[in-house]
């Protein structure tokens, strides 16, 4: 084990640093996504619903693996829309896009579980003061379906950040494909697999302990 | 009767297969206040929130002031600004803080400045007897202290009409008179308002009519002591036998 680190070592350090930026990145787009489509799940509006549940429909039920050789192979090559004319620049923008549309429909649906812990008579309320549907979510649904959604965020969080080692078929930069690297030149052991599976427990686990108590600190009294 | 402020005009409306509202006509005053009674299931809750459109209804029109409520939208978010409402479960926005919850409607919808809104709010709280409170949660307040909180909010609105949907039935009863108080104090300075309710001794007390509801219609509207003491319709003499022996 000492041998890989000392000769791969900023390599890795480095590999880590990329799966930070596709995760924050991809996690952030998620986020935004994520809820977009639950405000549109939960709007009055018939075509708002249908665009969003297609939406969870489509990219929940899809397999990571293809929609990111998809975006490259298929996006890329075929239609010809890049993100970047840079080959290496193009594989993580579109890895994170791929990330962040992916999860946004896991996001979408804890938020849509948040908003179903909101009593009706919160909507109710801020109706009847004369807030549109807008404001009422933003100032009164969303704020607490958010404390409520805390720890499947969380869950759907850590979830990425491991995905974020499917972008490996794509991307070279990041943990998993520097792994794969390393078997290549040094041969499979489990000093290798041991590393890097510590260091995803290093930025998953401090993350799970921090949802559980932020979801109990934030939590809404009733 | 002065000019009528609420005007409800054959309004129907359906649950499935109950007819939860039938042909309903009813006008409001300006300055009346109206108590509507009625047995669980007569739909007297459904007529006050049909009045800002909480519940949709199928045929007949409602007008406030003299306009038609509106189906949706920007304009339907503007006529419930001037129709305040105040709920059996109170309702106070729970992450909010209680200046907050009064303050949120007129800073958002009326677009007055904070410091504005916050100063008359504190006013408000100061007359329903919770300024003290001003900074805490709703969870932390008692249930009348809530209601009273939830009144207050709807007053920040400076409402045309206040509509209450069994204000005191969630309340324990040493908390109701607290409540009926401010709803008296109310009345009598002059607030159009349309109250569910059970309590008896607030219609007496307060109200100018009440109408009483059974099986989605109206059946009888009298001054509170003719409609206490002299009830016309059986459905009323038997409802207020049952309720008036305890």
């Amino acid at each position: 084990m000492g041998d890989i680190l000392s000769t791969y070592g900023p390599d890795i350090l480095r590999a880590f640093w990329w799966t930070i930026k596709l995760s924050f990145f991809g996690g952030l787009g998620a986020l935004v996504l994520g809820t977009i489509a639950a405000v549109m799940r939960v709007s009055p509006v018939a075509v708002m619903r249908f665009i969003g549940t297609s939406y969870v429909n489509i990219f929940r039920n899809t397999p990571l693996t293809l929609l990111m050789v998809m975006s490259v192979l298929g996006i890329t090559y075929i239609l010809g829309v890049s993100l970047s004319q840079d080959i290496t620049q193009n594989a993580i923008r579109w890895a994170i896009v791929v990330i962040a549309v992916y999860h946004g429909a896991f996001v979408c649906e804890a938020i849509r579980s948040g908003v179903n812990t909101v009593p009706a008579g919160q909507a109710e309320a801020a109706r009847s003061v004369g807030l549109t549907f807008g404001q009422t979510m933003r100032e009164v649904i969303l704020p607490q379906a958010f404390r409520g959604s805390i720890a499947p965020l969380g869950s759907v969080l850590i979830a990425l950040i491991k995905n974020t080692t499917v972008a490996a078929v794509i991307v070279s930069a990041e943990a998993a494909s520097l792994m794969q690297k390393i078997i290549e030149n040094e041969g499979g052991s489990f000093a290798i697999f041991a590393i890097f599976a510590l260091g995803f427990v290093i930025l998953t686990l401090p993350l799970g302990v921090g949802f559980t108590s932020l979801s109990r600190r934030l939590a809404v009294k009733r | 009767m002065t000019e009528p402020l609420v005007v409800l005009k054959d309004v129907n409306k359906h649950f499935g297969d109950l007819h939860v509202l039938q042909d309903i006509n009813l006008q409001i005053g300006k300055g009346e206040v109206v108590v509507v009674i009625g047995p669980s299931g007569s739909g007297k809750s459904t007529l006050c929130r049909t009045i800002n459109r909480l519940e949709t209804f199928e045929s007949g029109t409602i007008t406030i002031d003299g306009k038609p409520l509106p189906e949706e939208g920007k304009e339907l978010a503007q006529l419930r600004a001037d129709v305040g409402m105040v709920f059996q479960s109170f309702n106070l926005f729970a992450h909010k803080t209680i200046l907050d919850n009064v303050t949120l409607g007129p800073v958002k919808v009326r677009g007055q400045g904070k410091k504005d809104a916050e100063k008359r709010a504190m006013e408000l709280l100061e007359r329903v007897g919770v300024a003290q409170q001003a900074q805490k949660y709703p969870a932390q307040l008692s249930g009348g202290q809530q209601q009273r909180v939830a009144i207050a909010r709807s007053l920040a609105m400076d409402p045309k009409v206040m509509l209450f949907d069994e204000p005191t039935s969630a309340l324990d009863p040493e908390m109701i008179n607290e409540v009926l108080d401010v709803m008296v104090g109310l009345a009598k300075e002059g607030m159009t308002m349309v109250v569910v309710t059970h309590e008896m001794g607030f219609a007496r007390k307060a109200a100018n009519r009440v109408v009483f509801m059974a099986d989605g219609q109206i059946v009888e509207e009298a001054q509170p002591e003719t409609f206490f003491t002299a009830p016309r319709s059986d459905r009323a003499k038997d409802f207020l036998g049952k309720i008036l022996t305890h």
